[in-house]
């Protein structure tokens, strides 16, 4: 699996998840948001930071950058993407996803781990996990609160695309469980072609023990396995 | 060396009496600028002198006691004197941290105050080579109970957040403390640590006659001018009206800035780096110049500048942010441009390393400013001040504490009350507002002793804390630093570092005070002795003095950021008990030692007493016993005992640190029988602050293991109760008094305080 990690001036998770996809067994390539072509990659992922400073909005600068005709050409043509906090902003800002990310209900950063439940399990990027599961991972980020008018909400809930929702240890959506605001608790949502994926917390940060938690891992595995049919491996 | 004649700029105002003056310049001080320059100094040159002989540049205060502390190891590189200390960690690596004060900007602007700080820190580790991987934040403010306390609260741990999100390195520890000895001037000191191999290591310094100076980074504005000389003097009601003298930041510009220069200390296409922070152009240029023995020629004209009509003086002076100067290579010029330019940053040419050891500034063709560089560094005044104890805080310390032993209160209530008490309850508040897990190392995040960042590629990490109790320094300058520096230590080894060496950060009042300097002096020597035996020596830092509102100092605070080393993963230990059914055990003694206590304070309103007291071999036998316990895979969690004393840390360990989804996520609080045999009053036992003493626990086979361990130290252990599940409550028997406390109240309070205390705060 080749993955092309595009690196926006002020991203900083953009090196955390080249050494998760490489963990997993997967060829990471920086991309240079001054870049207009992706090259011959199998996903393209858009790491978390601020970029441009989160100047203008979360993520809006960034929708300009040359590299980004080149992302919302991949995703047409079907390629997966993955935006991971502030590459989630990126994607909403974008159009490639519905709705938007709002200043977080605290009006403060939020940074803790969270406990996610998978809603989710038929996608690409949620296939190794069981609905129903429950991951924890951190979240950080101070633009959080997923909005959307209820007509989207509705249409995500029953279309299956909202593939993770904050929750507490027993599985429900409980407000204190929710740290951002978030409407219906969304933490993560897919786009209707199923190609395009978005999520605030960060699965990057929990792929090994000494992180914390390992839940973040299925993700990933999910994508290889896509992309290496058994046998490949 | 001979200065040639400069004649003043139009405009300038003439030298007088008073001009000097408010340039913080004392007369005997303006005698040798004269005996120096042979002539007048024009404006621009009094300014210079000004900024790089104030206390914050040039330590005259302070430089000769800190000539005391160790500076040297086998594994130190770098000590005192560059931008950064840097020790060596083996496996070809090197780390580089240090930490720096920016309190009185926070006092006027705390957000900016408290962004810039940090800003400024990262610099200084990034200049010298190495990538930043940590940030801890030393933070002490007055009682939350004031509006402009929680303002000035909210502003800072914002500040400190933001600055740190954005350029994305994680916050891993510090500590905070509240009182109302810091009212008026809350402190604000951030330490930063950085990794590099140790052949990547560059330094301030202006190398190779004939190379250019460039500007790197943001443009020169007129924000921050003496800002060092700000620093330098006490806050009045007049310091709001120095709000423009505080920095603005710009993290993004940071992040960026922080790539490139990497990026070009690697390239080797530059000779020596430095960030303009204090005094701006003029310390980094005079002190790159001072520690190669050249000197520089820069133009005013030539410095890429915000606005038009900027004088030289303004230019020298301003202390605008995320800037550096570099020294290239000569015919690199172009080749350092375009690194630059990669990451949307501008670099110019502005001058020239020279060979004849003057700092000259020209204004396109004329010379508005010459002054021979050592002077301006190595030839700052120093000076040794009168040092006596106050003797109003000596009957503060003297007074008989002795009441207490016989007071009639309820245990159960006052450990209700403590752990609610802000110094003691959870700073989940504080640090969940900062991105404590990015770039994926952070092992032990804030909340236990000590921060823990693993090394990709090895099998080791990293561990660094702050650690000074303000209070005992005010009550005994001596111990209390004592105690800052062992703890410091015993923090690194309760989760499994061996300390390994120290910056400092000593924040003080206005040393010209004899009673001041007395605290000063004390500390320093304190600090040396605390250091030398634990070999941990202070490989650079920071003064800050003046930290006085009308006339009122805060509680002397030597804070010390202390870096470890540990030699396997797993051998991370953290301070939450973790499986019920383990045994508890207590390393050190329990005394009789109620002073300048947390209890004192919040039950009793009281800062007095004699603080406790330390036993530097004792402590360290201690830590040694406590690494091999460790090291042998013999703990589930080890806590150090501190503010609120015993009853405290055992509560603190059975709650955790709650850094995870709440408490409701699976993280459950554990509950702990107790029984304590000691013959000693209730109030000391429970509360006291006695120093040398952990809390660890482990499996209850193993109890044997672990105390035979500590008997072979000289340390004196013994079980002293039961990890058990959360229902089966919080209790302490001693002799002559029982504590009984539900495990989820405690939770409640332990966790709820600040927030709760900050609720309807104005969001800043």
């Amino acid at each position: 699996m080749r993955v092309a990690i595009v690196t926006f001036p002020g991203s900083n998770c953009d090196y955390d998840l080249y050494k998760c996809v490489q963990l997993v067994g997967g060829a990471p390539e920086f991309r240079w948001h001054r870049d207009v072509e992706l090259g011959e990659v199998d996903v393209v992922m858009l790491p978390g930071g601020f970029s441009y400073g989160d100047y203008l909005r979360a993520g809006a600068i960034a929708t300009m950058s040359p590299i980004m005709d080149a992302v919302k050409d991949f995703a047409k043509s079907g390629g997966p993407v993955l935006g991971i906090c502030n590459g989630f902003q990126m994607l909403c800002e974008s159009g490639l996803l519905p709705g938007a990310l709002l200043r977080n209900r605290s009006l403060l950063f939020a940074s803790q781990d969270v406990l996610l439940r998978v809603e989710g399990a038929s996608s690409i990027f949620t296939q190794d996990y069981q609905a129903g599961q429950i991951l924890r991972m951190p979240i950080a980020h101070a633009e959080g609160n997923y909005y959307a008018d209820d007509e989207t909400l509705d249409r995500l809930e029953s279309e299956g695309r909202v593939l993770f929702r904050y929750a507490n240890a027993a599985g429900k959506t409980v407000d204190s469980a929710n740290p951002n605001g978030s409407a219906r608790s969304i933490a993560g949502i897919v786009s209707e072609s199923g190609n395009v994926m978005g999520m605030m917390p960060h699965p990057e940060r929990a792929v090994e023990p000494i992180l914390g938690s390992v839940d973040g891992l299925g993700l990933f595995h999910a994508l290889l396995k896509h992309f290496a049919p058994l046998g490949a491996l | 060396m001979t200065v040639a004649r400069v004649s003043p700029r139009e405009g300038d105002p003439p030298i007088t009496a008073e001009l000097v003056e408010d340039h913080g310049l004392s007369p005997s001080e303006y005698e040798r600028i004269l005996r120096i320059l042979g002539r007048e100094p024009t404006y621009t040159e009094l300014g210079v002198f000004s900024a790089m002989w104030s206390e914050h540049c040039g330590y005259k205060n302070s430089k000769r006691l800190l000539g005391l502390l160790p500076t040297v190891a086998p594994w130190v590189i770098q000590g005192p004197g560059e931008n950064a200390g840097v020790i060596d960690i083996g496996d070809g690596l090197a780390l580089a941290f240090k930490i720096e004060s920016h309190n009185h900007p926070s006092a006027v602007e705390p957000y900016q105050g408290a962004a810039t700080g940090v800003g400024g820190i990262l610099r200084d580790v990034f200049t010298m080579g190495a990538r930043p991987i940590a940030i801890l934040d030393s933070l002490r403010f007055g009682d939350l109970d004031s509006g402009r306390v929680r303002y000035l609260f909210s502003g800072v741990v914002k500040g400190v957040g933001d600055y740190g999100n954005c350029v994305g390195v994680p916050n891993i520890g510090g500590e905070i403390f509240f009182d109302r000895g810091y009212e008026g001037n809350p402190i604000v000191n951030a330490m930063c640590l950085g990794l590099m191999k140790a052949e990547d290591l560059i330094k301030g310094e202006a190398e190779g006659v004939g190379n250019p100076l460039m500007t790197v980074g943001a443009r020169t504005g007129r924000d921050g001018i003496h800002g060092a000389t700000f620093a330098s003097e006490e806050l009045s009601d007049d310091s709001q009206a120095r709000r423009p003298q505080v920095q603005v930041g710009d993290p993004f510009t940071e992040k960026l800035l922080l790539e490139a220069s990497l990026e070009l200390i690697k390239s080797g296409h530059i000779t020596g780096i430095q960030d303009m922070g204090a005094a701006g152009i003029t310390s980094s240029a005079s002190e790159m110049a001072g520690r190669s023995g050249n000197g520089v020629e820069i133009d005013m004209e030539l410095v890429p500048v915000r606005e038009p009509g900027m004088t030289p003086y303004e230019i020298l002076l301003s202390e605008s942010q995320e800037r550096m100067l570099v020294v290239a290579k000569s015919g690199s010029e172009s080749a350092v441009r375009e690194i630059l330019a990669k990451w949307e940053l501008k670099a110019e040419e502005i001058g020239r390393v020279t060979d004849d050891g003057l700092f000259r500034v020209r204004e396109g063709d004329r010379v508005v400013a010459e002054i021979p560089s050592l002077t301006l560094t190595e030839g700052c005044p120093t000076y040794e001040r009168e040092g006596v104890e106050s003797e109003e805080i000596r009957e503060l310390r003297c007074q008989d504490l002795t009441r207490f032993n016989t007071a009639d209160t309820d245990p159960s209530d006052v450990l209700l009350k403590l752990i609610a008490s802000p110094n003691i309850a959870s700073k989940r508040w504080i640090y969940g507002q900062y991105d404590t897990t990015v770039r994926t190392g952070t092992a032990v995040r804030p909340g236990g002793d000590a921060g823990v960042v693993r090394l990709r590629g090895t099998n080791r990490a990293i561990a660094a804390t702050t650690d000074c109790n303000g209070r005992y320094v005010y009550l005994n300058p001596r111990s209390g630093t004592l105690a800052a520096v062992a703890e410091a230590a015993r923090n690194l080894v309760c989760v499994g570092a061996l300390p390994t060496a120290v910056t400092n950060n000593l924040n003080f009042g206005n040393p010209l005070k004899p009673h001041i300097y007395y605290q000063f002096r004390e500390a320093v020597l304190a600090m040396a002795e605390a250091c030398k035996l634990f070999e941990t020596p202070v490989t650079g830092g920071n003064v800050s003095f003046y930290n006085e509102t009308d006339g009122v100092a805060i509680y002397p605070t030597p804070v010390i950021g202390m870096v470890g080393v540990l030699e396997d993963v797993d051998h991370i230990t953290r301070h939450a008990f973790r499986n019920a059914g383990d045994t508890i055990i207590l390393l050190g003694d329990n005394t009789e030692e109620l002073g300048a206590s947390e209890y004192l304070y919040v039950m009793e309103g009281l800062v007095a007493g004699e603080p406790p007291t330390v036993d530097l071999f004792g402590e360290r036998q201690l830590q040694h016993a406590v690494l091999a316990m460790i090291r042998e895979g013999l703990l589930q969690s080890a806590h150090d005992v501190s503010e609120g004393g015993l009853a405290c840390a055992l509560v603190e360990s059975a709650l955790g640190a709650g850094d995870g989804a709440g408490v409701e996520a699976g993280e459950s609080p554990l509950g702990v029988r107790v029984t304590l045999q000691d013959a000693l009053p209730v109030l000391p036992l429970l509360f006291g602050e006695a120093q040398g003493r952990v809390v660890v626990s482990c499996d209850p086979h193993q109890a044997d293991e672990v105390l035979v361990i500590g008997k072979r130290h000289g340390v004196p252990c013994r079980a002293i109760g039961q990890v058990v599940p959360s229902d089966e409550g919080f209790g302490i028997d001693g002799r002559a008094t029982s504590l009984e406390a539900d495990v989820e109240l405690l939770a409640e309070l332990f966790f709820g305080a600040i927030p709760n205390l900050m609720d309807g705060a104005e969001p800043s």
